[in-house]
């Protein structure tokens, strides 16, 4: 079993997962293809097949060109929302689940267990039970249908997950290191930002590749939300299907879906070990 | 000012929690409005087809998805653990799906299972004119066509843990086994996989909590349809909350849809207490 040698069981073994890999490439190969044949091309076959002349141009269309519920930008726009909720809701939701998490662990007070327990709870708490609440914060504060919106939200709830990761690691570091470090007068921040910080490089990178996935690739908020020209790109592909689906455009719209996926499946490529890390730890409690 | 993050956190989960409860007891409709109607919300909610067929749906694509995927996941773990060439591509191929939003990878299959455009187009167009699949549109079978996407989704999470499961089984007593002859089938059934059981059932929780409020997959793969055959709890609350305008029997939803999650954690929590209390006393 777990020795190297070429008997016909391990041939079996080989072809065996290759054909369950290719299956698992088989729906991204499908995309891959579909966004480089024109329109009229998938509308005669079906949507798997090689492409016969190469339509680079549903790239452009779809950048920038199609239309959206009556705007035809592209899912340029869409992708620069996605953007701007994303990347700063995953600075602020990882900085300060690194605080929290560094209060959680190192710096007890009363009832810190208590409280961590409740942030936890939020991994589980359906999303469903925040969106009313959420309308009403949004509405009473002015920011609903806006990105700044989004960003408070995913701040807020990333908390659960980046305070748990964050603790999680520190828990590890020495407790004697912060007592001397105390015992010399640092405080709450200066040994934050002297000590733990120079040792946090490992956890940041998984919580904010886990973070930035989980922002990019989410739905319900983006669509309850937001809407019109404010939508990130996951509502406006909704959006886009609605909208191709009296007249196919399923070249333009491939490329749409791959453009959109783009930046989560850099970050895996780049990252992946991370990813696996984030994965695996948010499983584990 | 240590504790802002913290308590704000731990405030709004509190808070937002009591309050949809709350809203689940009022006769709210379109605004939140004050009032006691007991429940009557969630007598309207179970009592509703469209909440009967979505508990159904969970029912079936809950056991149906949490069972293939873990065995998906086994097996693909078991593959990878037999030290084959590649196999940190081939990891990266299992796992590249959960990477994507559901909002791709629900369009991706959409397309694929579509009798017009996919698998059946193709195969019929290769000849085989007969041939069927055409379960995105059937309404017994449309189902399925979410646990499909779903497995292909997420069983390379299942394998991920599972793997590093199989990895941490302590080598000497393999070596004992194999000293003592146990071929490789022998080997798995009796010493490798009953030290999995604990990751087994992390792997069952986890998957059984996408399950419950799995929203996007399905919004993007059949939108609840045909007719409403693929029906969730999750799109019932946003159904009721966003389109019908009846924020208290949405709540009432969202509630209920809390406390199918909580009858899945809470034995869940139980376990994990005696467990950690078990390891205490060893």
């Amino acid at each position: 079993m777990r020795d190297r040698t070429f008997a016909p069981s391990r041939i079996l073994i080989y072809l065996i997962v290759s054909l369950i890999a290719a299956a698992w490439l088989a729906p991204l190969a499908v995309v891959v293809l579909n966004s480089l044949r024109s329109n009229e091309e998938i509308a005669q076959a079906s949507m798997i097949g090689w492409p016969q002349q190469w339509a680079w141009s549903n790239y452009v269309a779809a950048w920038s060109g199609f239309c959206v519920a009556e705007t035809c930008a592209g899912i340029r726009p869409y992708m620069l929302n996605s953007a701007l909720v994303t990347i700063p809701a995953t600075i602020f939701s990882t900085m300060l689940g690194a605080i929290a998490g560094y209060a959680v662990s190192l710096w007890r007070f009363r009832g810190d267990s208590w409280i961590y327990g409740i942030v936890t709870l939020g991994l589980f708490l359906p999303q469903q039970m925040r969106l009313l609440p959420w309308t009403i914060v949004l509405r009473d504060i002015g920011l609903i249908n806006t990105l700044a919106g989004l960003v408070l939200i995913h701040t807020i709830q990333g908390l659960s997950f980046t305070t748990l990761f964050c603790r999680n690691y520190y828990v590890a570091i020495p407790h004697e290191l912060i007592r001397a470090a105390r015992i010399d007068g640092a405080g709450f921040f200066r040994i934050f930002w002297r000590i733990i910080l120079p040792l946090s490089p490992p956890i940041l990178i998984v919580t904010v590749i886990w973070q930035f996935t989980h922002i990019w690739n989410e739905f319900l908020y983006g669509v309850t939300f937001t809407s019109g020209q404010q939508q990130p790109v996951t509502a406006a592909l909704i959006a886009l299907s609605a909208a191709v689906a009296d007249i196919p455009q399923h070249g333009v719209q491939s490329a749409a879906v791959i453009i959109a996926a783009l930046p989560t499946l850099l970050i895996y490529l780049l990252g992946g070990r991370y990813f696996v890390r984030g994965l695996t730890a948010g499983a584990v409690k | 000012m240590i504790w802002v993050p913290l308590l704000l956190s731990a405030a709004h989960l509190v808070s937002f929690s009591l309050w949809t409860i709350w809203i689940s007891f009022t006769p709210s409709t379109l605004v939140p409005v004050s009032g006691w109607v007991g429940l009557r919300n969630y007598t309207a909610v179970t009592a509703s087809r469209n909440w009967q067929i979505a508990f159904d749906n969970l029912l079936l694509f809950g056991s149906a998805f949490v069972l293939l995927s873990a065995v998906t996941g086994l097996i693909l773990a078991i593959l990878l653990d037999q030290r084959i060439r590649g196999e940190n591509l081939l990891r990266s191929i299992f796992l590249y799906p959960l990477a994507v939003s559901f909002v791709v990878t629900g369009t991706v299959w959409s397309w694929l299972l579509n009798p017009g455009l996919g698998i059946q187009k193709l195969v019929h167009d290769l000849g085989w004119t007969s041939f069927k699949f055409d379960w995105l549109i059937d309404r017994d079978m449309a189902i399925w066509t979410i646990v499909i996407a779903a497995i292909w989704q997420s069983s390379g999470f299942a394998m991920a843990l599972f793997l590093a499961g199989l990895r941490s089984v302590d080598a000497d007593l393999i070596k004992a086994a194999q000293i003592d002859g146990a071929g490789p089938v022998r080997m798995y059934r009796r010493i490798i996989l009953p030290t999995l059981w604990p990751i087994t059932i992390t792997v069952v929780v986890i998957q059984l909590q996408f399950a419950i409020s799995a929203f996007d997959l399905v919004r993007a793969l059949t939108n609840g349809g045909p007719g409403i055959a693929t029906q969730l709890p999750a799109l019932v609350v946003y159904d009721l909350m966003f389109q019908r305008s009846l924020l208290g029997r949405g709540a009432a939803a969202a509630v209920l849809m809390l406390l199918i999650l909580l009858a899945v954690l809470l034995p869940y929590a139980a376990w994990r207490y005696l467990q950690r209390r078990r390891a205490a006393h060893a």
